[in-house]
């Protein structure tokens, strides 16, 4: 069962990406994020925390951001989910 | 539809010609279309070009001008304030004699008070946010650090280069502070039954979307 964050973030992430229905349901948690995506740029990026934010009703500052972050799947929802339960 | 200029209000209270898409045939129901702002002007532009297209073809008058300083204007965007496009889009209601209007996304910060519509309407706190943001990673990505109060203290000074965009103190104080008012319709991207595209990494299009805004449009003037 994927957590409400899981899903929620794979939905943002579809939506960042212009990715069809259910192809973000195969990234796993090894799945490479930002520099293996070439679509994801600054400004996708600042789009994609934006959306987290508002959709995930959490703050993030931008100095929580930085490359490991933005690595894999598996390491964005970590902090996902970090950030909710705090 | 067809090119045309229109003398348009600039900063500091000169005229300057703008260049504006208009579908005119002096039918009664006129629609000024305010556009996305920055870099989601160039994400939503195929939409808002396509909703025109199905609205002219549906009997309604469009039209969409060029904000000073963006586009083919040959005013400097960093002389432009919030308040500027603002005049602009009044102008441009009294010009074109608009009886409704489309704002799209930013569009609605700078909006005439006319009966229409705004599709996802941003706070312009949430614009500027994501343009910041958006240059702290990419400094970050050069190896060098900056932060948003010490790039905003800088841009009250002497304004920013946010995402190519040179942003003068007024228009980043006017964004801060901006926020969607008047009496329009908001229409939520769930009714277009797809993503946003403006959230897209890669500029995209859906002919379903500019379906669904259009007709939306196109039925609530024909009420």
């Amino acid at each position: 069962m994927r957590s409400d964050t899981d899903r929620k973030l794979r939905g943002i992430l579809t939506d960042v990406l212009g990715l069809k229905p259910g192809q973000a349901d195969r990234f796993e948690s090894s799945t490479g994020l930002f520099g293996h995506l070439p679509e994801l740029d600054s400004m996708a990026v600042a789009g994609l925390l934006t959306e987290m934010e508002d959709r995930l009703d959490i703050v993030v500052e931008d100095d929580e951001v930085d490359g490991e972050l933005l690595e894999t799947y598996g390491a964005l929802l970590a902090f996902a989910e970090a950030k909710r339960a705090a | 539809m067809k090119a045309a200029s229109w003398p348009c209000p600039q900063p500091g209270g000169e005229t300057a010609a703008e260049f504006a898409l208009v579908a005119d045939q002096a039918r009664p129901r006129r629609l000024l279309i305010v556009p996305a702002l920055f870099e989601e002007a160039n994400k939503l532009r195929r939409l808002t070009v396509e909703v025109m297209r199905r609205l002219d073809a549906a009997g309604i008058d469009c039209f969409l001008s060029d904000l000073p300083g963006c586009n083919e204007s040959a005013t400097e965007l960093r002389d432009v304030a919030l308040n500027d496009w603002r005049a602009a889009a009044t102008a441009a209601t009294a010009h074109f004699a608009a009886t409704h209007c489309l704002a799209i996304r930013g569009g609605a910060l700078i909006a005439p008070d006319l009966p229409g519509w705004q599709l996802a309407p941003p706070r312009g706190a949430i614009l500027l946010k994501g343009l910041l943001r958006a240059r702290i990673l990419a400094t970050r990505e050069a190896g060098r650090e900056e932060t948003k109060d010490a790039l905003l203290t800088q841009g009250a000074q002497h304004g920013l280069e946010l995402s190519g965009y040179m942003l003068g103190p007024a228009m980043l104080a006017g964004l801060q502070a901006a926020v969607p008012t008047g009496t329009a319709t908001v229409i939520a991207q769930d009714l277009l039954g797809g993503s946003p595209l403006w959230l897209r990494a890669e500029p995209d299009y859906e002919a379903a979307q500019a379906d669904a805004l259009a007709a939306i449009v196109a039925v609530g003037l024909a009420q």
